[in-house]
């Protein structure tokens, strides 16, 4: 097919395939460089930062990154995650408190009722596209926050308080914040590389079609409701994960973590930092909840500052953080 | 209700869509014999877009049957009509933006190779696909961008990598949405000769609004108007049915 190659419209602008492809390689050898001074960084830290700050941006960067897999590489907006992070929560919470679970088992609870819970909302959220789809994750997380809000177990407005954090497989203490800042640790870079291992499969692949072009991919034959259906499944899980997680570590499991505010909290980290990128939902996290931490001490309401930050990410950088540094190296 | 014809790959009887009682297609029986280049034509609003919809089942008709090598397809859903090997083109060009050309292709080669599921393994698998994929690409005259985004590449060429990416399943039965629509000349003259060559061995259903196009490459016409059939032949038999000239050619001396 020679003339196919020779004539016709002209080439784009642009690079050469070597080109490109070095370009590409730079990109992921830059990655594997902040990956390796962040676990660095994150092995020092709790040296020099309060442990207990540095564990619940830890959970909540899971948690964004778990948000991520769906929004930024289905490309499903869901409204509802506070419901398998919070969900999780009282599971693992209850599970190490009444059935005197450890704290392995307790985790593992919570993420895998996240993750029935993810099957259910997910099955009938998917036949929705777009803002319904949204919308129907909102309604139904509403749905399971009225039902934690009436549910014995949960204790209502009090919570589950006084979560034992017990002995990590009846072995390890704890109560020793070392101990547990290092598990937390190894909890989170369990879950992120998850994240990275689908992200970067066969099946991620099939994903990033599905959210390029739905309907070409069903054209192509890929029953693309069963894709998306397990991609949900598998954020609610890790968000479970996440959440399960917080509860160990700050002892507690309350309304807070499955009301709605937590759901818009969770799309405000992944897009600061830069949905479908692998580190820019943990950085959104860790930005989010510094200013949390740090305005909380202070007159002005954060949520007024949260809300500046919010409009000033969406009119300035689109991108997040990560986005458009990644924007800026490629240029 | 007749039967369909026994020699026909793709039939459909009676097929009717009606959008909130408005008939966009009414009563099309319409037989594809295998091995040829089938196309579908008419003015604008004439439904032949609809009925592209109804035989891959991206619309479920109203009334009406399909028929798909002997089997009833009237209520399968599309990706499964996709792996039986009826698989269809977007009139707006169907690629995947952000993927390049060679990731394009893989997407589409991935799932026969039992490549689709898997989450837990990485995604360097996919290099056993780069040969056949190259192969497709290199057929489509693409090989020079194959590590470029497909939204860089121009329109001419996206059309060609969205064949390739169709011909990766290696379909019994094509249907391309306009293959040329929006097309330069010189794109339409590659888009044809590409059609033609791999229309080899198979059958290919095209809705077409360039009549040299279809005069060209077609082996049989369907000329719809208002949802209805108006005639069908081959170009000649058509373009000088008087009713058609009235509907259709009358409006479009070229």
């Amino acid at each position: 097919m020679s003339s196919l190659t020779q004539s016709g419209t002209a080439a784009p602008q642009g690079e050469s395939i070597e080109a490109g492809h070095a370009r590409q390689k730079n990109l992921s050898r830059i990655g594997l460089a902040v990956a390796i001074v962040a676990v660095a960084g994150l092995i020092a830290a709790p040296f020099f930062v309060y442990p207990v700050f540095l564990m619940t941006v830890l959970c909540f960067a899971l948690f964004a990154t778990a948000f991520n897999l769906l929004l930024g590489y289905v490309g499903l907006l869901s409204f509802g995650h506070a419901a398998f992070f919070g969900g999780a929560a009282y599971f693992a919470a209850h599970a190490a408190k009444v059935w005197g679970f450890e704290p392995l088992s307790a985790i593992l609870v919570g993420a895998v009722g996240a993750g029935l819970m993810g099957l259910a909302v997910g099955a009938l959220a998917i036949r929705r596209q777009g803002i319904y789809f949204a919308m129907v994750t909102l309604a139904l997380s509403q749905m399971i926050f009225f039902i934690f809000l009436q549910a014995p177990f949960t204790h209502g407005e009090d919570g589950i308080q006084g979560v034992p954090r017990g002995d990590l497989l009846g072995l390890v203490d704890l109560n020793r914040p070392l101990n547990i800042y290092y598990f937390v640790l190894l909890v989170f870079l369990f879950g992120f590389f998850a994240v990275w291992r689908i992200v970067h499969s066969p099946f991620g692949h099939v994903l990033q079609a599905i959210r390029e072009n739905e309907n070409r991919a069903i054209s192509l034959g890929y029953r693309v409701e069963r894709y998306k259906l397990a991609a949900f499944v598998m954020s609610a899980t890790i968000a479970g994960l996440a959440g399960a997680m917080k509860a160990i570590v700050l002892q507690i499991a309350t309304l807070t973590d499955v009301a709605w505010q937590m759901s818009g909290e969770v799309v405000l980290m992944t897009l600061l930092g830069g949905m479908g990128t692998i580190f820019g939902p943990s950085l959104g996290a860790a930005v989010v909840v510094t200013m949390q931490n740090y305005f909380a001490t202070s007159d002005v309401p954060v949520t007024v500052i949260i809300g500046v930050v919010f409009v000033l990410c969406v009119l300035l950088f689109r991108r997040g953080i990560v986005g458009e540094a990644i924007r800026l190296m490629k240029r | 209700m007749s039967a369909t014809s026994s020699d026909a790959i793709l039939s459909a009887r009676g097929l009717t869509k009606e959008f909130f009682g408005f008939k966009a297609v009414n009563d099309v029986d319409l037989d594809v014999m295998e091995g040829t280049i089938h196309a579908l034509i008419g003015p604008n609003g004439a439904g032949k877009t609809t009925v592209f919809n109804l035989l891959t089942k991206f619309l479920t008709p109203t009334e009406g049957r399909i028929v798909f090598r002997g089997e009833d397809i009237t209520g399968v859903k599309p990706a499964d009509v996709a792996r039986m090997g009826l698989v269809r083109s977007f009139q707006i060009s169907a690629v995947f933006p952000h993927l390049t050309v060679l990731d394009n292709v893989r997407v589409a080669l991935q799932r026969k190779e039992g490549l689709a599921t898997q989450f837990w393994r990485s995604n360097r698998l996919l290099g056993r696909l780069n040969e056949e994929a190259e192969r497709l690409i290199d057929a489509v005259g693409l090989s020079a961008f194959s590590a470029h985004d497909a939204a860089e590449l121009p329109y001419g060429r996206k059309r060609a990598l969205e064949i390739a990416t169709t011909l990766a399943l290696d379909p019994p039965v094509l249907l391309f949405d306009e293959p040329m629509a929006g097309m330069g000349v010189e794109d339409i003259g590659r888009i044809s000769d590409l059609i033609r060559r791999i229309a080899k061995g198979r059958t290919v259903v095209m809705v077409e609004h360039n009549l040299n196009v279809v005069a060209d490459l077609c082996d049989r016409v369907t000329v719809l108007a208002r949802g209805e059939i108006l005639a069908e032949g081959d170009y000649a038999t058509v373009s000088n049915d008087k009713r058609v000239r009235e509907a259709y050619m009358g409006s479009d001396d070229e």
